[in-house]
């Protein structure tokens, strides 16, 4: 698992595709946070980075597909699938490791918007007033969301060997999976089951724990997702089996 | 026996790529896999390497079964895949290193050094794969496919779209290697076959039609001989009255014949003294040996 892993994260790094994610998300953040009027968090009189784990998420529906888009197709169209699939390695292992791979790189995307956290603390009057649970169930809701794209990312990136195909199922599927509920749930007709259609929703989940209350239903929904999609992804993987 | 193949048989739907077949390699032999396109050469290989698992029969190499022990005989087997499929943005190096670590070998440095030497990859090694020219990408696939010094080879068309020089290193490299090795290899080039291999198994829809050393093939499957005789001059149609009495005669060209018949000594001092009773002078005379090529014609039309 460990040289899938390695090996995955150097060619993201020297694809350039992890550094064009990290760079974009920041940027993007930092626009919203920092200077687009309607979201600016100086100008909210709030010492909070609140603007930051709303767009996060939508920002990582198209990152994060990006990132795991190739991660199998390519492997299939260029016939290396056969490589690694004939060497001693069970297919679980391939599985994990270029899941952990795209993890550590979003974490990596992750890890810097710390030095917003940092300022807003300065910034905050008195000095290092603000919510800190929120913020911290927040990085903690934003990590398990991410988790859940990827494990997305993944099967998207196994059911075909065309990248574009598979960076467009995984928007769909992450957009699918973080809003759709709640709009669904929204709707009159479903009356008594609207919470319970909301409750199948990202968002939802995200919104609970952001609220900086860790709720184990909120944690064992996150990893229900993320092991049905990496379970349907290993069964697509033994799929050349059939 | 290295690779022990029992009654294997593959099914795509209905039609059936590989079809009961059974066979032995025992260590050390270099054995020719040879079939045309779509035989069963790919889907037996895939199956013995564990890509894809037969629908019914078993495959065994050294012993372990390729469905049961499937992780067990990819540790033991190197396997180069039809085109040789490599990571293109990956460098030599690089690429050597991250299949070492797969195998977990415990000198993988030095490892990849001595493979690099062996393959003759050092003026090339700090390029990108991508850089390669088709004969340097397919010794990146033989190194990959090597590196932990497997007992089993399995090698899908290793000279295929390569230049007459890079074929013939990259036989002497197998040939070399093949040495402590057991080796199944595919190909199309007939005299590669005669080159390297120790025993020959020819496929043919699914099925394998001959299997054995080229001398025995070529024994068992020719029937008649054919000399070819070259006179001084094109014989008059009284002579060649008189040879047509020997047995068939086909004038090819000018003063050459071409005589087929059953014993070639016979033959030969038939023509010889032909030649001498009409004052001839025999400028030529050779026997067409069933070539390799014969045979694989015949054994998969």
């Amino acid at each position: 698992m460990f040289s899938i892993l390695k090996k995955e994260i150097r060619s993201f790094l020297s694809s350039l595709i992890a550094i064009i994610v990290i760079v974009v998300f920041l940027i993007a953040n930092g626009l919203f946070l920092w200077v687009f009027k309607e979201t600016n968090i100086l100008d909210a009189g709030y010492a909070n980075i609140d603007p930051l784990f709303d767009l996060a998420p939508i920002i990582f529906i198209f990152l994060i597909s990006a990132i795991t888009m190739r991660s199998f197709s390519e492997e299939k169209k260029s016939g290396t699938f056969e490589i690694l699939t004939t060497k001693p390695l069970t297919d679980m292992s391939i599985i994990m490791g270029k899941y952990f791979a795209g993890l550590i790189i979003v974490i990596f995307a992750i890890l810097p918007t710390l030095i917003y956290y940092y300022t807003v603390y300065k910034l905050g009057l008195p000095e290092g007033n603000l919510d800190n649970g929120a913020i911290w169930g927040s990085y903690m809701g934003l990590v398990l969301l991410s988790a859940g794209y990827v494990a997305i990312g993944l099967f998207s990136s196994i059911i075909t060997d065309n990248q574009i195909v598979s960076f467009i199922v995984s928007m769909f599927l992450c957009f699918f999976f973080y809003s759709t509920f709640d709009y669904l749930g929204s709707f009159a007709i479903f009356k008594n089951t609207d919470f319970f259609i909301e409750w199948m929703g990202i968002s939802y989940h995200y919104r609970n724990i952001s609220k900086g209350v860790i709720d184990s239903r909120d944690i064992v929904y996150f990893l229900s997702l993320i092991g049905l999609f990496l379970w349907l992804t290993k069964i697509i993987f033994s799929s050349r089996k059939w | 026996m290295s690779i022990r193949v029992e009654n294997l048989v593959k099914t795509y739907g209905k039609q059936n790529a590989v079809n009961n077949i059974s066979f032995n390699i025992s260590s050390g032999e270099i054995v020719g896999f040879l079939g045309p396109n779509g035989a069963g050469k790919t889907t037996t290989m895939k199956m013995l390497t564990c890509f894809i698992p037969p629908s019914s029969g078993r495959a065994f190499i050294n012993d372990m079964d390729v469905e049961l022990q499937a992780i067990e005989v990819r540790r033991q087997i190197g396997y180069l895949p039809e085109h040789n499929p490599l990571y293109t943005d990956m460098y030599v190096k690089e690429y050597l290193q991250f299949i070492a670590s797969i195998y977990q070998l415990p000198n993988a440095t030095k490892r990849v050094a001595e493979m690099i030497e062996l393959t003759g990859l050092q003026v090339e090694q700090k390029k990108k794969i991508g850089q390669l020219s088709k004969g340097y990408r397919q010794r990146v696939g033989l190194a990959q496919a090597m590196i932990h010094n497997p007992s089993v080879l399995i090698l899908d068309e290793p000279t295929s779209g390569l230049d007459p020089n890079q074929i013939v290193e990259i036989r002497n490299l197998i040939t070399t290697i093949g040495k402590e090795k057991t080796v199944l290899l595919s190909t199309h080039i007939m005299q590669e076959v005669e080159a390297m291999c120790s025993r020959v198994m020819i496929i043919n829809k699914g099925q394998i039609v001959a299997n054995g050393k080229p001398e025995e093939l070529k024994q068992q499957f020719s029937s008649d001989i054919i000399l070819m005789v070259k006179f001084n001059q094109a014989l008059s149609d009284a002579q060649l009255k008189e040879l047509r009495g020997f047995g068939e005669v086909k004038p090819i060209a000018g003063a050459e014949y071409q005589l087929v018949g059953k014993d070639e000594e016979a033959m030969k001092a038939l023509v010889f003294n032909f030649a001498v009773k009409n004052q001839l002078m025999l400028s030529e005379m050779k026997v067409n040996e069933n070539s390799l090529e014969d045979i694989f014609k015949n054994v998969t039309r």
